[in-house]
């Protein structure tokens, strides 16, 4: 966060207390909106949220902003449709701008099968409310003029589901406006502040410790990205989580409009404009585990040849931009939420590739779980302990474009 | 990117290969039986550093094989 945003903000930056009722670990959008919904929902602004970085410096600032609901599983799909309509309501609940646009999300079929999943994807939405509807190529060339049918010849678009709610939102200005409210209401957002262990009482987590010193807590969130393998292992806690990198690439800026979001589950991709008309897209998380954030060549040629396919006028931009995040990738492609079996320390991880969307029902739902300390039936399916009892809730719609 | 040397093969792109996981390395400390079994079927060390895992050259010989990598930098590491 730079000096020129913080004049634009009603930031207070506090020193941090040796004691509060909520640390919450990682202040990106998950830790944020949790700590936002804590004070303006339940009225708990003994809350810190501890930042290793600058809030914001994780994945919440190096996706690609996309906002859909459009899952595969029921429990996922009404998990994601509270997210998108939160999203929609976010502006006026803050007061501040996210440059929220719902643009509408076209999801490309190229084959018999492709399209058998589409259909499905669009029933299970439609039943568990979220709007979702086949159309046929001619409709889908009317909602982006840009689209070669014929997908190049090898990729013919045989139809699409249509998500009308898909938008996309200023992932930073989300950051800052959780982070400005919550700060208003009394919240303590430290940023440059490692987590380095955790305190213990026998099993229980009593509090942090930190570059700063130690911190008691009466709960202990872990909002943590890439890294929460790292901090559940100060508590002796295992995770069912692979640690990928995910890249993403813009273009210069397209001075046509570009309507909807574009995206391809046979191809992988999914391509949309940003608010300066730069093209965005990305494609799936590298197959290796890594934390190396290193971009590659390869990513920017698998890309280019994907979406080339479908939308041909991309060839006549230039890549301007292309960077890396490590998401916290979950077995079966769903978030991670809940109680861990260690009393004192929660956690809201596997946030993979579908962390953005999530953020403000992920917060939500969090503040409601330390608040009352009862699971919100939103999110019971998400808990860690489905694996012990073999409930996996694999999920093809997730991961992008999975 | 990530060049792995394939006993078989030589060195080769990582795009020819499958990742097929670290090797499941249940901590000592875990006793009970289903704890055990719970751990090895799902959890992971997901180490940021050295790790050991298996890879499946796909586009090559089609055989396994046994790597050991530094997930900080993603470059094999020797051993």
């Amino acid at each position: 966060m730079n000096e020129f945003v913080e004049t634009l903000l009603d930031l207070t930056w506090h020193e941090p207390k040796k004691s509060y009722d909520v640390v919450i670990i990682g202040g990106g959008g998950h830790g944020l909106a949790t700590a936002w919904n804590l004070a303006t929902r339940h009225g708990m602004t003994n809350v810190a949220v501890l930042e290793a970085n600058y809030i914001g410096s994780g994945n919440t600032g190096r996706n690609t902003t996309i906002i859909r609901a459009n899952y595969g599983i029921a429990e996922s799909v009404r998990f994601y449709q509270r997210s998108l309509e939160l999203y929609r309501a976010l502006e006026d609940e803050t007061g501040c701008s996210i440059m929220h646009s719902t643009k509408g999300l076209l999801w490309l079929a190229h084959t018999e099968s492709g399209m058998r999943a589409e259909r499905a994807r669009a029933l299970m939405n439609q039943a568990c409310g979220a709007e979702t509807v086949m159309i046929t190529p001619s409709e889908a060339q009317e909602l982006c003029p840009q689209l070669d049918l014929s997908g190049g010849g090898r990729y013919p678009v045989l139809g699409a589901s249509y998500h009308a709610g898909g938008a996309t939102a200023r992932h930073d200005r989300v950051v800052w406006a959780y982070a400005q409210g919550a700060m208003q209401l009394g919240v303590h957002v430290i940023p440059h502040m490692p987590v380095t262990g955790l305190l213990r009482d026998g099993s229980r987590v009593v509090g942090v410790q930190t570059a700063g010193g130690p911190i008691s807590a009466g709960t202990v969130l872990s909002a943590v990205g890439g890294r929460v393998t790292t901090v559940a292992a100060m508590a002796d806690l295992r995770l069912p989580i692979r640690t990928h990198p995910l890249q993403a690439l813009v273009t210069n800026a397209y001075a046509q409009g570009f309507g909807p979001i574009v995206a391809s589950s046979e191809l992988l991709c999914y391509v949309s404009q940003t608010g300066r008309g730069q093209m965005l897209m990305g494609a799936e998380f590298d197959s290796q585990p890594s934390y190396s954030m290193a971009s590659s060549y390869e990513f920017l040629q698998t890309v280019s040849t994907k979406v080339t396919h479908i939308l041909p006028f991309l060839r006549n931009l230039r890549i301007l931009r292309q960077w890396a995040g490590i998401c916290d990738i979950s077995p079966d492609y769903s978030p991670i939420m809940g109680f861990t079996g260690i009393d004192g320390l929660l956690i809201t991880t596997g946030w993979g590739t579908w962390g953005f969307k999530a953020i403000p029902a992920g917060g939500e739902a969090m503040a409601e779980l330390i608040a009352t300390s009862k699971v919100p039936p939103l999110i019971a399916a998400f808990g860690l302990e489905r694996f012990a009892a073999d409930h996996a809730m694999a999920d093809q719609g997730s991961a992008g474009t999975r | 990117m990530l060049w792995i040397t394939c006993p078989t093969c030589g060195e080769r792109p990582v795009s020819e290969f499958r990742f097929g996981g670290e090797l499941p390395r249940v901590p000592e400390r875990i006793t009970d039986r289903g704890e055990r079994n719970l751990d090895w079927v799902w959890m992971q060390d997901n180490v940021d550093g050295v790790t050991t895992e298996r890879w499946f050259h796909a586009a090559g010989c089609r055989r396994w094989l046994t790597l050991r990598r530094n997930t900080t930098t993603d470059r094999v590491v020797a051993g």
